[in-house]
């Protein structure tokens, strides 16, 4: 375990190292960030709508039970910008985009095509892995506040539309207005470029150490999504308590 | 890496002492042999016997456990080597990018290293595919190729780097007779045409004695003979002779 973490730590310093480079990689830049954002984006929009409602479905009749219906706008607003879109979205990413990038790289591994790259003097890293990270750091931040804007409309719509909550879209987003800030916004999208830069590591680092054939592959797949959920769910706390005290 | 145009002769390549282990497994222990320029040397053996093990060191894929491989006398241990002398690798699988199609395979080196520009490599591209006898499948992808288109493509490949050292992973394994024939005429063409020195690895006979300059036969890890086709024919070692003769008997009643 220690040595995988310490691979990671390895790949993911050379790869920031390499970041300069990223401007002759563009092409593949783009061409991941499309298939990250193609792959995702009706599924985010699904799941922000439904966590959205959800929550308000909860906090709303409880909150409103107390005669604090001016509050639900505001934890609607602030639990999904803050803590559910970036987790969330991070752990549905790992899913579809780091088991893919797993895979892509794992067969690249198996059947030698990575062997190949090397006997051509081509930088794996620069080739395979930096796009990859590239890609996955701008596209999770953006797919992040897409889900935040999303999660809001799927609460706003239950706090209206629920009778008892019963709440009107005009005086939810006014009570949100009131509680969330630009700067809980920036928190929960600065935790998703962290979980991207977790995601895309680890996922590169399953790929290149695949070994075993297909069974190894989906080995790999599995272990990418399994640790970078688990890391995901590990490095929200410690965000968090880091965030807070620098926001306070 | 250097420039493709620049000198193209062939170089010459010593393994010494190489000893490899995987685990409790010994692979090679201890080879020794020399290989000239511009000559094609065929390394023969029995399946498992650390033939394309070797290969890989050779290429820098694997490092040894001992011993060392010198490139016109300089060891390969040192990265820059490698890097200043073309070396080219034909796997057994081809080993092409599936998710590229066959054009931007075989370009994939000039665009990388940003030697030609996007038109030039598209000539390049044609015109090696071309040599390999696979006009107009630039724009397919290596999974609507056969087996043999896969490995002319993998040779056409190889060949934009314009190699002074190409090496061959049992190139007629899965191939009809007819594509191992067409394999083996490219293998040989190439060899007259640019005198890139070549090494292949293959139990494939009618291969090894056709085109084979000189042959090496290793079994277990070890070389237990080197010489011209003819030298290796006439052998004494039992072994080699049970190799060379081995043949399927028909018992079936006719």
């Amino acid at each position: 375990m220690f040595q995988n973490i310490g691979e990671m730590m390895v790949l993911f310093w050379r790869t920031l190292l390499a970041l300069p480079l990223t401007w002759r990689q563009r092409k593949k830049v783009f061409d991941e960030f499309f298939e990250i954002g193609n792959a995702s984006l009706l599924m985010i929009c699904i799941l922000s709508l439904f966590i959205g409602a959800v929550i308000a479905l909860q906090t709303g009749p409880v909150l409103v039970e107390r005669s604090l219906s001016s509050a639900v706008g505001g934890i609607v607003g602030i639990s999904i910008c803050k803590e559910l879109a970036p987790v969330m979205m991070a752990i549905l990413i790992a899913g579809r985009v780091g088991s893919a990038m797993a895979a892509e790289i794992g067969s690249m591994r198996v059947y030698q095509e990575i062997d190949a790259l090397r006997t051509m003097n081509i930088n794996t890293l620069h080739y395979l892995v930096l796009p990859r990270i590239v890609a996955i750091a701008v596209a999770l931040p953006m797919l992040v506040i897409f889900s935040i804007l999303v999660g809001w409309l799927g609460g706003a719509i239950v706090a209206a539309t629920n009778p008892q909550i019963d709440i009107s879209f005009h005086a939810f987003f006014t009570n949100l207005r009131d509680v969330v800030e630009l700067k809980d916004v920036l928190n929960g999208v600065f935790k998703s470029f962290c979980f991207a830069l977790i995601i895309g590591t680890v996922s590169c680092h399953q790929g290149l150490v695949t070994a075993g054939g297909p069974r190894g592959i989906g080995r790999s797949v599995t272990k990418a999504v399994v640790n970078s959920i688990v890391l995901i769910v590990i490095s929200d706390y410690f965000l968090t308590r880091i965030l807070l005290n620098l926001l306070k | 890496m250097n420039d493709t145009s620049s000198n193209n002769r062939g170089v010459s390549v010593q393994v010494r002492g190489l000893y490899k282990s995987f685990g409790k497994l010994e692979v090679l222990k201890g080879l020794d042999f020399d290989v000239k320029p511009g000559e094609i040397f065929v390394i023969m053996g029995p399946s498992g016997s650390g033939k394309s093990v070797l290969l890989r060191h050779i290429i820098g894929l694997e490092p040894p456990d001992e011993g060392e491989i010198l490139i016109n006398g300089e060891s390969i241990q040192a990265p820059e080597v490698l890097e200043k002398y073309r070396t080219a690798m034909v796997f057994q699988s081809g080993a092409l990018f599936n998710s590229l199609t066959v054009g931007e395979n075989v370009g994939l080196y000039l665009e990388e290293h940003r030697l030609k520009s996007p038109e030039e490599i598209e000539r390049i591209v044609t015109e090696k595919l071309e040599g390999v006898g696979l006009k107009d499948t630039a724009d397919k992808m290596p999974g609507e190729l056969s087996g043999g288109m896969k490995k002319r493509v993998a040779i056409a490949r190889a060949l934009v780097i314009e190699p002074q050292l190409i090496l061959y992973d049992e190139p007629t394994s899965e191939l009809d007779p007819l594509s191992a024939v067409v394999i083996s005429e490219e293998i040989l063409k190439l060899n007259q045409r640019i005198h890139v020195t070549s090494l292949i690895v293959s139990h494939d006979r009618d291969l090894a004695f056709g085109v084979a300059h000189r042959i090496a036969v290793i079994n277990e890890g070890k070389i237990i003979a080197i010489g011209t086709p003819d030298e290796i024919k006439r052998h004494s070692n039992p072994l080699i002779q049970k190799f060379l003769h081995a043949d399927f008997k028909n018992h079936q009643p006719n």
